[in-house]
């Protein structure tokens, strides 16, 4: 499993990548009660931002980590935000995305880099 | 960052693991371990203890007997104060001259001198404004020594009591002293439940106990909020200002008859040619409860269309509302598209969301009257 600076996990599944938030992110946030999920079959490029979260406290992002197309999105989050504290890590992933080359998750933190980022 | 003020309960939040932000000047406690979601529902079924020390504690003691000092504090405000009842508390309001709120407040009748809690970004604003115009008629004696805390849900009775036996033969917004413990039974969440005045001395002692009953959780600010926005209640400097009038924000209630156009004390506060014009004429535009359709909360300064697009108001407050189970919000609009059952649209993010005029509380308030 691969981490973004902006508290993503990103993990291969055959030749897709899943991208969910971490368990770190999901504390911060607080109660999640509102997930907006970006439409599938979209190009979307690094930075974009594709999904939206709303905890009780506030509103923030989910931004796309790669450059690639969503061809999956978790429906389940819409109907059930609070699946995303109670396993931000496993069931509560947010969207699939095909990529050209996987080659570039080389690119990111991996589970130690990461806890020494949230230390 | 260290000009914030510390709670005399500091330790005590920090001890529970509290999450302390910076709010009006103050570190504060915004939740708990056990997070907004839990704690407001908590509260809703058992007991929830809140600090709220942050707020102005305030004793006006007559210099000229207590007639002139209910004189002089009734024309600060389109409030009935002489009508109330020493042991009884009210709510009451602070106008400026363009008929606006300064702040908001609770007041008490303690026989020989008029107790106060006002917000606490509004504390030295307040505490001047008294001195000026109450200079002939009271000394104005801020309290520093005391904590305050607020104990809020249908089991704070049963809790409370095991401490303060008292409190059970009080209702609502029945104010009591009880050795150096000042009780109230009112609050901000539209529970049953009382706010507490305590040497700050022995205040980490009584928190303590009452922590310990099965009964009683922390709650921080987080909570506090989504509690007073299904309960309908006002946030001063979001849902009303300087700008809003008491007519415009619902708050009529609190103007009794003895201010109004005929009745005994007719006028004689700040701004009364706008409250009393907007008593009789109605307000151009009014405080209203909305309950967005979708999950997508509608958060402060979302702004509001008609459904042909027409702009008419905005959102104060907004978020979501654990026991609704569903976003929930109050805003102001203009007063053609208040009435209940209106269907606007509200900006998120660029999409134009429906969300229908509601009638408020969202949650039925429980309190003892």
């Amino acid at each position: 499993m691969k981490f973004t600076e902006e508290h993503e996990w990103l993990r291969v599944e055959g030749d897709l990548v899943v991208v969910g938030i971490t368990e770190h992110a999901a504390t911060q946030l607080g109660d999640v009660v509102f997930v907006e999920l970006p439409e599938t079959e979209t190009m979307v490029a690094r930075g974009d931002e594709v999904c939206v979260i709303e905890s009780v406290k506030a509103a923030s992002d989910i931004l796309a980590p790669v450059d690639g197309e969503i061809v999956a999105v978790n429906e389940k989050l819409a109907d059930n935000p609070g699946m995303v504290n109670e396993d931000p890590m496993g069931a509560a992933w947010f969207f699939k995305m095909k990529l050209d080359d996987l080659s570039v998750l080389d690119d990111f933190m991996d589970e130690d880099e990461y806890n020494d980022l949230i230390g | 960052m260290s000009d914030l003020k510390t709670l005399v309960l500091n330790d005590l939040h920090v001890g529970l693991a509290g999450k302390m932000v910076p709010f009006a000047g103050w570190s504060m406690p915004v939740q708990y371990p056990m997070g907004v979601m839990k704690e407001h529902l908590h509260t809703r079924a058992a007991a929830g203890l809140f600090d709220v020390s942050h707020m102005g504690q305030v004793i006006l003691r007559p210099k000229a007997g207590m007639a002139a000092l209910v004189a002089g504090f009734e024309a600060m405000m389109p409030v009935d104060v002489a009508g109330l009842a020493e042991g009884r508390q009210r709510y009451g309001l602070f106008t400026n001259d363009t008929g606006g709120i300064l702040d908001d407040l609770m007041f008490a009748n303690r026989g020989d001198h008029l107790f106060v809690v006002v917000n606490a970004a509004c504390r030295e604003a307040d505490i001047a404004h008294m001195r000026v115009r109450l200079a002939d008629v009271a000394e104005v004696e801020e309290i520093t020594d005391r904590a305050l805390l607020a104990l809020q849900g249908p089991q704070a009775e049963t809790a409370l009591a095991r401490l303060v036996p008292q409190v059970a033969a009080m209702r609502f917004m029945d104010v009591g002293v009880f050795g150096d413990t000042w009780v109230s039974r009112s609050g901000y969440t539209g529970e049953d439940g009382f706010e507490i005045s305590i040497p700050a001395s022995g205040a980490e002692a009584f928190a303590r106990a009452l922590l310990e009953m099965t009964e009683v959780a922390p709650i921080g600010l987080g909570a506090r909020d989504s509690l007073r926005l299904e309960a309908g209640l006002c946030l001063y400097g979001h849902d009303i200002d300087e700008t809003t009038s008491p007519v415009e924000a619902g708050l009529t209630w609190a103007i009794q008859k003895a201010r109004r156009a005929g009745g005994a004390r007719e006028g004689g506060f700040p701004g009364a040619d706008r409250i009393l014009r907007e008593l009789a004429e109605g307000p151009e535009r009014q405080r209203v409860g909305l309950r967005p359709e979708g999950r997508a909360p509608m958060r402060e300064g979302t702004e509001l269309f008609a459904e042909d697009g027409t702009p008419v108001g905005r959102v104060t407050s907004g978020g979501f509302g654990p026991s609704q189970e569903a976003p929930i919000a109050m805003g102001y609009v203009a007063t053609a598209h208040a009435a209940i059952g209106t269907r606007l649209l509200g900006d998120v993010r660029g999409k134009r969301l429906p969300v229908t005029v509601a009638a408020m509380p969202f949650h039925p308030t429980t309190y003892k009257r």
